[in-house]
Protein backbone atom coordinates (compact mmCIF):
# COMPACT_ATOMS: atom_id res chain seq x y z
CA UNK A 1 0.00 0.00 0.00
CA UNK A 2 1.33 3.38 -0.78
CA UNK A 3 2.11 5.59 2.05
CA UNK A 4 -0.52 8.14 3.60
CA UNK A 5 1.68 11.16 2.69
CA UNK A 6 1.58 9.87 -0.96
CA UNK A 7 -2.13 9.74 -1.13
CA UNK A 8 -2.44 13.00 0.94
CA UNK A 9 0.26 14.44 -2.07
CA UNK A 10 -2.33 12.77 -4.75
CA UNK A 11 -5.56 14.70 -3.24
CA UNK A 12 -3.39 18.10 -2.73
CA UNK A 13 -2.25 17.88 -6.24
CA UNK A 14 -6.29 16.89 -7.59
CA UNK A 15 -8.03 19.61 -5.37
CA UNK A 16 -5.50 22.43 -6.24
CA UNK A 17 -5.36 21.43 -10.22
CA UNK A 18 -8.87 20.92 -10.64
CA UNK A 19 -10.99 21.35 -7.57
CA UNK A 20 -11.04 17.08 -7.66
CA UNK A 21 -11.99 15.93 -3.69
CA UNK A 22 -10.14 12.66 -3.51
CA UNK A 23 -10.08 11.08 -0.04
CA UNK A 24 -6.33 10.22 0.83
CA UNK A 25 -8.08 7.18 3.26
CA UNK A 26 -9.34 5.50 0.03
CA UNK A 27 -6.04 3.99 -0.75
CA UNK A 28 -7.74 1.26 -2.96
CA UNK A 29 -9.78 3.33 -4.84
CA UNK A 30 -6.06 5.80 -5.66
CA UNK A 31 -3.91 3.05 -6.09
CA UNK A 32 -6.02 0.90 -8.46
CA UNK A 33 -6.69 4.52 -10.71
CA UNK A 34 -3.01 5.52 -10.59
CA UNK A 35 -1.13 2.03 -10.75
CA UNK A 36 -1.86 1.57 -14.32
CA UNK A 37 -0.95 5.29 -15.10
CA UNK A 38 2.48 4.69 -13.37
CA UNK A 39 3.14 1.70 -15.46
CA UNK A 40 2.10 3.66 -18.34
CA UNK A 41 4.34 5.84 -17.64
CA UNK A 42 7.69 3.36 -17.05
CA UNK A 43 7.65 3.75 -13.06
CA UNK A 44 8.13 0.06 -11.44
CA UNK A 45 6.40 1.38 -8.18
CA UNK A 46 3.65 3.39 -7.83
CA UNK A 47 5.48 5.23 -5.33
CA UNK A 48 8.22 6.19 -7.80
CA UNK A 49 5.76 7.53 -9.71
CA UNK A 50 4.14 9.97 -6.94
CA UNK A 51 7.73 10.73 -5.90
CA UNK A 52 8.70 11.89 -9.23
CA UNK A 53 5.52 14.25 -9.10
CA UNK A 54 6.91 15.52 -6.07
CA UNK A 55 9.87 16.33 -6.97
CA UNK A 56 9.72 17.53 -10.54
CA UNK A 57 6.61 18.67 -10.76
CA UNK A 58 6.37 17.94 -14.60
CA UNK A 59 3.04 19.31 -15.97
CA UNK A 60 2.51 15.92 -18.09
CA UNK A 61 2.67 13.75 -15.16
CA UNK A 62 0.52 15.87 -13.00
CA UNK A 63 -2.59 15.60 -15.21
CA UNK A 64 -1.68 12.48 -16.29
CA UNK A 65 -2.65 11.76 -12.27
CA UNK A 66 -5.08 13.68 -11.87
CA UNK A 67 -7.39 12.96 -15.25
CA UNK A 68 -6.80 9.51 -13.58
CA UNK A 69 -8.72 10.45 -10.73
CA UNK A 70 -11.84 11.98 -12.15
CA UNK A 71 -14.68 9.60 -11.45
CA UNK A 72 -16.28 7.75 -14.90
CA UNK A 73 -19.52 7.94 -15.76
CA UNK A 74 -20.40 4.84 -17.50
CA UNK A 75 -24.02 4.89 -18.12
CA UNK A 76 -26.59 5.74 -21.38
CA UNK A 77 -29.28 7.57 -20.93
CA UNK A 78 -28.65 7.64 -16.97
CA UNK A 79 -31.68 8.51 -15.29
CA UNK A 80 -34.22 8.01 -18.22
CA UNK A 81 -36.63 10.40 -17.13
CA UNK A 82 -33.97 13.73 -17.20
CA UNK A 83 -33.51 12.68 -20.95
CA UNK A 84 -37.57 12.36 -21.65
CA UNK A 85 -38.32 15.53 -19.78
CA UNK A 86 -35.44 17.31 -22.24
CA UNK A 87 -36.58 16.02 -25.07
CA UNK A 88 -40.47 16.62 -25.09
CA UNK A 89 -40.57 19.79 -22.92
CA UNK A 90 -37.06 21.61 -22.36
CA UNK A 91 -35.30 21.24 -25.95
CA UNK A 92 -38.71 22.21 -27.72
CA UNK A 93 -38.99 24.94 -25.65
CA UNK A 94 -36.10 26.52 -25.68
CA UNK A 95 -35.76 26.22 -29.78
CA UNK A 96 -39.05 27.90 -29.48
CA UNK A 97 -37.30 31.23 -28.01
CA UNK A 98 -34.21 31.27 -29.72
CA UNK A 99 -33.15 32.97 -33.02
CA UNK A 100 -30.31 30.79 -33.68
CA UNK A 101 -29.60 27.32 -33.21
CA UNK A 102 -29.93 26.01 -29.48
CA UNK A 103 -26.53 25.73 -28.01
CA UNK A 104 -26.02 22.76 -25.80
CA UNK A 105 -23.25 21.80 -22.94
CA UNK A 106 -22.30 18.85 -21.84
CA UNK A 107 -19.92 19.62 -19.12
CA UNK A 108 -17.59 17.07 -17.65
CA UNK A 109 -19.11 14.33 -20.36
CA UNK A 110 -16.92 11.76 -19.45
CA UNK A 111 -16.35 9.19 -22.31
CA UNK A 112 -19.07 10.97 -23.76
CA UNK A 113 -22.33 8.59 -22.87
CA UNK A 114 -24.60 11.84 -21.73
CA UNK A 115 -24.22 13.94 -24.73
CA UNK A 116 -24.43 10.95 -26.92
CA UNK A 117 -27.69 9.84 -25.20
CA UNK A 118 -29.01 13.61 -26.51
CA UNK A 119 -27.23 13.18 -29.35
CA UNK A 120 -29.89 9.94 -29.97
CA UNK A 121 -32.93 11.39 -29.29
CA UNK A 122 -32.34 14.39 -31.04
CA UNK A 123 -31.55 12.24 -34.38
CA UNK A 124 -35.10 10.23 -33.16
CA UNK A 125 -36.74 13.79 -33.19
CA UNK A 126 -37.77 15.01 -36.32
CA UNK A 127 -37.32 18.77 -36.51
CA UNK A 128 -35.21 19.00 -33.65
CA UNK A 129 -31.69 17.78 -34.91
CA UNK A 130 -31.07 21.04 -37.18
CA UNK A 131 -32.25 23.59 -34.78
CA UNK A 132 -29.43 22.51 -31.77
CA UNK A 133 -25.43 22.48 -31.23
CA UNK A 134 -24.26 19.72 -28.82
CA UNK A 135 -20.53 20.81 -27.39
CA UNK A 136 -19.24 18.47 -24.71
CA UNK A 137 -15.97 19.14 -22.58
CA UNK A 138 -14.00 17.13 -20.05
CA UNK A 139 -10.81 17.60 -18.35
CA UNK A 140 -9.53 14.53 -19.21
CA UNK A 141 -7.98 14.26 -22.74
CA UNK A 142 -7.57 10.46 -22.93
CA UNK A 143 -11.93 10.61 -21.91
CA UNK A 144 -12.69 12.97 -25.10
CA UNK A 145 -10.27 10.98 -26.70
CA UNK A 146 -12.54 7.51 -26.15
CA UNK A 147 -15.75 9.90 -26.35
CA UNK A 148 -14.63 11.18 -29.72
CA UNK A 149 -14.07 8.37 -30.63
CA UNK A 150 -17.42 6.81 -29.96
CA UNK A 151 -15.91 3.37 -29.34
CA UNK A 152 -17.82 1.14 -26.38
CA UNK A 153 -17.29 -2.31 -24.99
CA UNK A 154 -20.43 -4.75 -24.76
CA UNK A 155 -20.88 -3.72 -21.53
CA UNK A 156 -20.65 -0.49 -22.01
CA UNK A 157 -23.34 -0.39 -24.75
CA UNK A 158 -25.46 -2.62 -22.68
CA UNK A 159 -25.57 0.41 -19.72
CA UNK A 160 -28.82 2.03 -20.46
CA UNK A 161 -28.94 1.91 -23.86
CA UNK A 162 -32.26 -0.04 -25.03
CA UNK A 163 -31.05 -2.83 -27.64
CA UNK A 164 -33.25 -0.62 -30.21
CA UNK A 165 -31.17 2.12 -30.25
CA UNK A 166 -28.31 -0.01 -29.85
CA UNK A 167 -28.87 -1.51 -33.53
CA UNK A 168 -30.04 1.93 -34.84
CA UNK A 169 -27.46 4.36 -33.75
CA UNK A 170 -24.50 1.79 -33.15
CA UNK A 171 -21.74 -0.21 -36.02
CA UNK A 172 -19.59 -3.20 -35.00
CA UNK A 173 -16.14 -3.34 -35.32
CA UNK A 174 -14.22 -6.15 -34.01
CA UNK A 175 -15.48 -6.84 -30.12
CA UNK A 176 -16.50 -3.56 -29.90
CA UNK A 177 -19.14 -1.17 -30.55
CA UNK A 178 -18.75 2.29 -32.46
CA UNK A 179 -21.00 4.96 -32.66
CA UNK A 180 -22.73 5.51 -36.20
CA UNK A 181 -20.77 9.11 -38.21
CA UNK A 182 -23.98 10.38 -38.05
CA UNK A 183 -24.75 10.67 -34.08
CA UNK A 184 -20.75 11.26 -33.56
CA UNK A 185 -20.66 14.61 -36.11
CA UNK A 186 -23.36 15.98 -34.08
CA UNK A 187 -20.91 16.78 -31.23
CA UNK A 188 -18.01 19.03 -30.69
CA UNK A 189 -14.94 18.69 -28.51
CA UNK A 190 -12.96 20.50 -26.03
CA UNK A 191 -10.89 19.86 -23.09
CA UNK A 192 -12.20 21.97 -20.29
CA UNK A 193 -10.75 22.61 -16.71
CA UNK A 194 -14.56 23.78 -15.38
CA UNK A 195 -12.51 25.90 -12.85
CA UNK A 196 -10.99 28.37 -15.43
CA UNK A 197 -12.27 30.96 -16.93
CA UNK A 198 -15.57 29.85 -18.96
CA UNK A 199 -16.39 33.28 -20.50
CA UNK A 200 -14.47 32.85 -23.51
CA UNK A 201 -16.82 29.79 -24.39
CA UNK A 202 -19.64 31.92 -25.22
CA UNK A 203 -23.24 31.49 -23.96
CA UNK A 204 -25.32 28.46 -23.50
CA UNK A 205 -29.02 27.42 -23.49
CA UNK A 206 -29.06 24.82 -21.91
CA UNK A 207 -25.72 23.18 -19.56
CA UNK A 208 -25.79 19.64 -18.24
CA UNK A 209 -23.51 19.46 -15.27
CA UNK A 210 -24.82 16.07 -13.84
CA UNK A 211 -23.43 13.96 -10.89
CA UNK A 212 -20.32 16.11 -11.07
CA UNK A 213 -20.69 18.81 -8.99
CA UNK A 214 -20.28 16.00 -5.56
CA UNK A 215 -16.35 15.10 -6.61
CA UNK A 216 -15.84 18.84 -6.30
CA UNK A 217 -14.13 20.13 -2.81
CA UNK A 218 -16.60 22.79 -1.37
CA UNK A 219 -14.96 25.96 -2.99
CA UNK A 220 -14.39 24.53 -6.24
CA UNK A 221 -18.57 23.31 -6.60
CA UNK A 222 -19.31 27.14 -5.36
CA UNK A 223 -16.51 28.15 -8.72
CA UNK A 224 -18.42 26.16 -11.16
CA UNK A 225 -21.41 26.62 -10.31
CA UNK A 226 -20.84 30.29 -10.97
CA UNK A 227 -18.26 30.19 -13.54
CA UNK A 228 -21.19 27.79 -15.39
CA UNK A 229 -24.41 30.01 -14.83
CA UNK A 230 -22.40 32.80 -15.75
CA UNK A 231 -22.45 31.02 -19.33
CA UNK A 232 -26.20 30.30 -19.51
CA UNK A 233 -27.99 32.44 -21.75
CA UNK A 234 -30.75 34.48 -20.50
CA UNK A 235 -33.89 32.04 -19.70
CA UNK A 236 -31.10 29.21 -20.58
CA UNK A 237 -31.31 25.44 -18.38
CA UNK A 238 -28.94 24.10 -15.79
CA UNK A 239 -29.50 20.52 -15.53
CA UNK A 240 -27.53 19.13 -12.10
CA UNK A 241 -27.61 15.26 -11.13
CA UNK A 242 -31.10 14.42 -9.48
CA UNK A 243 -28.49 13.97 -6.16
CA UNK A 244 -26.64 16.91 -6.53
CA UNK A 245 -27.65 19.57 -4.36
CA UNK A 246 -28.66 22.93 -6.01
CA UNK A 247 -28.07 26.26 -4.76
CA UNK A 248 -30.87 29.17 -3.41
CA UNK A 249 -30.82 31.16 -6.40
CA UNK A 250 -31.19 28.82 -9.13
CA UNK A 251 -35.29 28.39 -9.55
CA UNK A 252 -36.11 24.62 -10.02
CA UNK A 253 -38.30 24.37 -13.39
CA UNK A 254 -38.77 20.46 -13.72
CA UNK A 255 -36.90 19.42 -10.44
CA UNK A 256 -37.87 15.55 -11.39
CA UNK A 257 -35.24 16.15 -14.06
CA UNK A 258 -33.37 17.76 -12.75
CA UNK A 259 -33.63 21.18 -14.64
CA UNK A 260 -33.06 24.64 -13.40
CA UNK A 261 -33.16 28.28 -14.25
CA UNK A 262 -31.43 31.37 -13.13
CA UNK A 263 -33.22 32.88 -10.20
CA UNK A 264 -34.81 36.20 -10.72
CA UNK A 265 -32.56 37.38 -7.72
CA UNK A 266 -29.32 36.37 -9.46
CA UNK A 267 -29.93 37.41 -13.20
CA UNK B 1 -46.05 -10.78 -7.69
CA UNK B 2 -44.76 -10.35 -10.98
CA UNK B 3 -43.30 -13.98 -12.93
CA UNK B 4 -40.48 -14.36 -15.12
CA UNK B 5 -39.95 -17.60 -17.26
CA UNK B 6 -36.11 -17.81 -17.30
CA UNK B 7 -35.29 -20.32 -21.08
CA UNK B 8 -31.97 -21.74 -20.99
CA UNK B 9 -30.41 -24.98 -21.48
CA UNK B 10 -27.75 -24.03 -19.47
CA UNK B 11 -28.40 -24.90 -15.37
CA UNK B 12 -25.81 -22.45 -14.56
CA UNK B 13 -27.36 -19.48 -16.59
CA UNK B 14 -30.57 -20.34 -14.48
CA UNK B 15 -29.06 -19.96 -11.62
CA UNK B 16 -27.88 -16.69 -11.91
CA UNK B 17 -30.54 -15.44 -13.61
CA UNK B 18 -33.06 -16.84 -11.18
CA UNK B 19 -30.98 -14.99 -8.44
CA UNK B 20 -30.82 -12.04 -9.86
CA UNK B 21 -34.68 -11.79 -10.91
CA UNK B 22 -35.90 -13.05 -7.38
CA UNK B 23 -33.75 -10.51 -5.62
CA UNK B 24 -35.90 -7.71 -8.28
CA UNK B 25 -39.17 -9.30 -6.59
CA UNK B 26 -39.93 -11.77 -9.40
CA UNK B 27 -41.10 -15.23 -9.19
CA UNK B 28 -39.55 -17.51 -11.29
CA UNK B 29 -40.04 -20.63 -13.63
CA UNK B 30 -37.49 -22.43 -15.04
CA UNK B 31 -37.36 -24.20 -19.00
CA UNK B 32 -34.59 -25.94 -20.85
CA UNK B 33 -35.98 -25.22 -24.72
CA UNK B 34 -38.82 -23.80 -26.10
CA UNK B 35 -41.13 -26.38 -26.13
CA UNK B 36 -40.56 -26.63 -22.21
CA UNK B 37 -41.24 -23.28 -22.53
CA UNK B 38 -44.33 -23.19 -24.75
CA UNK B 39 -45.87 -26.02 -22.47
CA UNK B 40 -45.43 -23.07 -19.05
CA UNK B 41 -46.87 -20.58 -21.15
CA UNK B 42 -49.95 -22.64 -22.17
CA UNK B 43 -50.56 -23.33 -18.43
CA UNK B 44 -50.18 -19.10 -17.81
CA UNK B 45 -48.71 -16.76 -19.43
CA UNK B 46 -45.74 -15.30 -17.88
CA UNK B 47 -44.78 -11.43 -17.15
CA UNK B 48 -41.78 -11.62 -18.64
CA UNK B 49 -39.68 -14.29 -20.52
CA UNK B 50 -36.06 -13.85 -20.67
CA UNK B 51 -34.74 -15.91 -24.02
CA UNK B 52 -31.65 -17.78 -24.62
CA UNK B 53 -30.66 -18.39 -28.85
CA UNK B 54 -29.32 -21.45 -28.97
CA UNK B 55 -30.80 -24.16 -27.25
CA UNK B 56 -31.88 -27.88 -28.35
CA UNK B 57 -35.29 -28.92 -29.62
CA UNK B 58 -37.10 -25.21 -30.19
CA UNK B 59 -34.10 -21.99 -30.13
CA UNK B 60 -35.12 -19.13 -29.04
CA UNK B 61 -36.40 -17.08 -32.33
CA UNK B 62 -38.85 -20.06 -33.05
CA UNK B 63 -40.14 -20.16 -29.71
CA UNK B 64 -40.31 -15.50 -29.78
CA UNK B 65 -42.66 -16.44 -33.27
CA UNK B 66 -44.43 -19.06 -32.08
CA UNK B 67 -45.77 -17.18 -29.00
CA UNK B 68 -46.34 -13.87 -30.58
CA UNK B 69 -48.53 -16.16 -32.65
CA UNK B 70 -50.67 -17.59 -29.76
CA UNK B 71 -53.46 -16.29 -27.99
CA UNK B 72 -52.46 -14.15 -25.04
CA UNK B 73 -48.73 -14.62 -26.43
CA UNK B 74 -48.36 -10.92 -27.00
CA UNK B 75 -48.47 -10.02 -23.61
CA UNK B 76 -45.21 -11.59 -21.56
CA UNK B 77 -42.26 -8.92 -22.32
CA UNK B 78 -39.59 -10.99 -23.52
CA UNK B 79 -35.70 -10.34 -23.17
CA UNK B 80 -33.60 -12.07 -25.36
CA UNK B 81 -30.32 -13.14 -23.49
CA UNK B 82 -27.74 -14.54 -25.74
CA UNK B 83 -24.10 -14.85 -26.71
CA UNK B 84 -24.84 -13.47 -30.32
CA UNK B 85 -23.54 -9.86 -30.29
CA UNK B 86 -24.19 -9.47 -33.94
CA UNK B 87 -26.50 -6.73 -34.75
CA UNK B 88 -27.93 -7.67 -37.89
CA UNK B 89 -28.74 -10.51 -35.57
CA UNK B 90 -30.03 -9.18 -32.28
CA UNK B 91 -32.42 -6.74 -35.04
CA UNK B 92 -33.55 -9.97 -36.49
CA UNK B 93 -34.62 -10.87 -32.47
CA UNK B 94 -36.06 -7.49 -32.33
CA UNK B 95 -38.30 -7.92 -35.34
CA UNK B 96 -39.23 -11.62 -34.63
CA UNK B 97 -40.74 -10.09 -31.31
CA UNK B 98 -38.06 -9.59 -28.68
CA UNK B 99 -39.07 -6.30 -26.68
CA UNK B 100 -35.62 -6.08 -25.42
CA UNK B 101 -32.01 -7.89 -25.92
CA UNK B 102 -29.12 -9.07 -23.45
CA UNK B 103 -25.66 -9.89 -24.48
CA UNK B 104 -24.59 -12.77 -22.43
CA UNK B 105 -22.39 -12.32 -20.13
CA UNK B 106 -24.73 -9.51 -17.70
CA UNK B 107 -24.84 -8.91 -14.55
CA UNK B 108 -27.71 -7.80 -12.36
CA UNK B 109 -27.54 -3.75 -13.09
CA UNK B 110 -27.80 -4.73 -16.64
CA UNK B 111 -30.70 -7.28 -16.14
CA UNK B 112 -32.31 -4.55 -14.22
CA UNK B 113 -31.80 -1.81 -16.45
CA UNK B 114 -33.33 -4.10 -19.44
CA UNK B 115 -36.57 -5.09 -17.07
CA UNK B 116 -36.54 -1.32 -16.27
CA UNK B 117 -36.98 -0.78 -20.63
CA UNK B 118 -39.63 -2.83 -20.91
CA UNK B 119 -41.60 -1.25 -17.77
CA UNK B 120 -41.23 -4.42 -15.31
CA UNK B 121 -39.37 -2.53 -12.89
CA UNK B 122 -39.13 1.65 -12.27
CA UNK B 123 -36.33 2.98 -13.06
CA UNK B 124 -34.68 3.39 -8.90
CA UNK B 125 -35.26 -0.31 -9.23
CA UNK B 126 -32.75 -0.62 -11.63
CA UNK B 127 -30.45 1.84 -10.47
CA UNK B 128 -30.53 0.06 -7.11
CA UNK B 129 -29.42 -3.02 -8.27
CA UNK B 130 -26.03 -1.29 -9.31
Amino acid sequence: MIALEDRELVAAVCASRAGLRVDPDKAYLIESRLAPVARREGFGALSDFIECVRQRAEERLIWAMVEAMVPPETRFFRDPAVFEALARDVLPELARRAEGPVRVWSAACGAGQEVYSLAMLLAETPGLADRVELFASDISERSLEKAQAGVYSQFEVQRGLPAHRLVRHFEREGEFFVLSPRIRQMVRWRRINLLDDLSRLGRFDLILCRNVLSGFTGEAREQVLEGLTRTLAPGGRLVLGLGDAAEAWLDPVASEAGVFALGTAAA
Amino acid sequence: MKTCLVVDDSRVIRKVARRILEDLGFDVAEAGDGVEAMAWCHAAMPDAILLDWRMPVMDGLEFVRRLRAEPGGDRPRVIFCSVETDLARIREALEAGADEYVMKPFDGEILAGKLGFVGLIGPSVGSLAA
